[in-house]
């Protein structure tokens, strides 16, 4: 009915991925890699929510009206965080208030 | 078959569509959870972006170690439901039934670990509005900086809440035999909430927990 049981096999080594990803970005943290750090941290954790997108929440096998229900959350995410940012961080306030 | 009709809705050709049309109205309702906890999300990297040190240095005092074995425990739990959507795709019913109720046990481990940590926090005067305080002339930034950690920790611990009232919903169901191979969606469509709360999980640890570790 919900089109092909993905194997066990599969989960498993998304789960496995996950847990690995989660003791590198908490290993990343420790290190100063100075304005990389949010990066690599977020990074990290889209690499994790996509995997738990496509495998665990089935979008890679799901259909196409599916995927733009899923991205249009996203997008419209991305375009209020992208004007907001756009905004603040041109201002020049963050010197002042460090 | 019969039990193939009696899931079915009149409004539907199919069970093939109507569960399309409730999965569909599932993720419409996980866009705009995205946008419900976007919006907090934003608003945390608004006031980090001028708060930078101060919120660093208050995210120390999170626990590290309670913050990642909750993101263990949590990843685990999504695990667990993912197998139990596939062993009711599968028609083994009993299976459904075991990784249910590993899913609520670790739901309800991860409850339990986010609660002691507030207790910490409540007796470190570190909850916003009860007796704050924090050293030096930051504090109001620190404070600040709390309000979001509970403002999201918080939402985030209500959804959890909410979804382990589903499962519990779901294993009433499953232990009357009510899903099968045919007609699962209520045990797929929770799915797709106690993943979408993982994911937000996801976010909230490394922007919260981890920006104040490195040297």
């Amino acid at each position: 009915m919900s089109g092909n049981v993905v194997p066990k096999g599969t989960y498993l080594l998304v789960y496995l991925s996950l847990l690995g990803l989660t003791l590198f970005t908490t290993g990343a943290a420790f290190l100063n890699l100075g304005p990389l750090n949010p990066l690599v941290a977020l990074t990290i954790a889209v690499s994790e929510a996509v995997r738990v997108l496509l495998f665990f929440m089935h979008v890679r096998t799901s259909d196409r009206l599916v995927w733009v229900f899923a991205a249009a959350g996203f997008l419209w995410l991305a375009i209020l965080m992208s004007l907001t940012l756009s905004d603040v961080l041109t201002r020049g306030w963050q010197r002042f208030l460090l | 078959m019969s039990e193939d009709r009696s899931a079915l809705a009149h409004q539907f050709h199919s069970l093939e569509q109507q569960f399309e049309a409730s999965r569909l109205g599932m993720w419409l309702f996980l866009a705009t959870e995205v946008m419900f906890f976007g919006g907090v999300f934003t608003a945390l990297s608004v006031y980090h972006s001028s708060y930078a040190r101060i919120f660093d240095e208050a995210s120390r005092h999170l626990d590290l170690t309670l913050g990642a074995i909750n993101t263990a425990v949590l990843i685990s739990s999504s695990f667990t439901m993912a197998m139990a959507v596939r062993s009711v795709q599968l028609g083994e019913r009993r299976r459904l039934g075991g990784y249910l109720a590993a899913t609520i046990a670790l739901g309800s481990l991860f409850l339990a670990i986010k609660f002691t940590e507030y207790f910490h926090k409540f007796e470190e005067h570190l909850v916003p509005g009860l007796h704050f305080s924090y050293p030096g002339p930051e504090a109001p930034r620190a404070q600040l900086f709390f309000s979001f950690y509970f403002t999201l920790t918080g939402l985030h611990a209500l959804h959890m809440v909410i979804g382990v009232g589903i499962l519990l919903v779901l294993l009433g169901g499953a232990a009357q035999g009510r899903y099968s191979s045919l007609y699962h969606s209520p045990v797929e469509l929770s799915g797709l909430y106690w993943h979408f709360v993982d994911i937000v999980w996801i976010f909230i640890f490394p922007l919260l927990y981890l920006p104040g570790l490195r040297h």
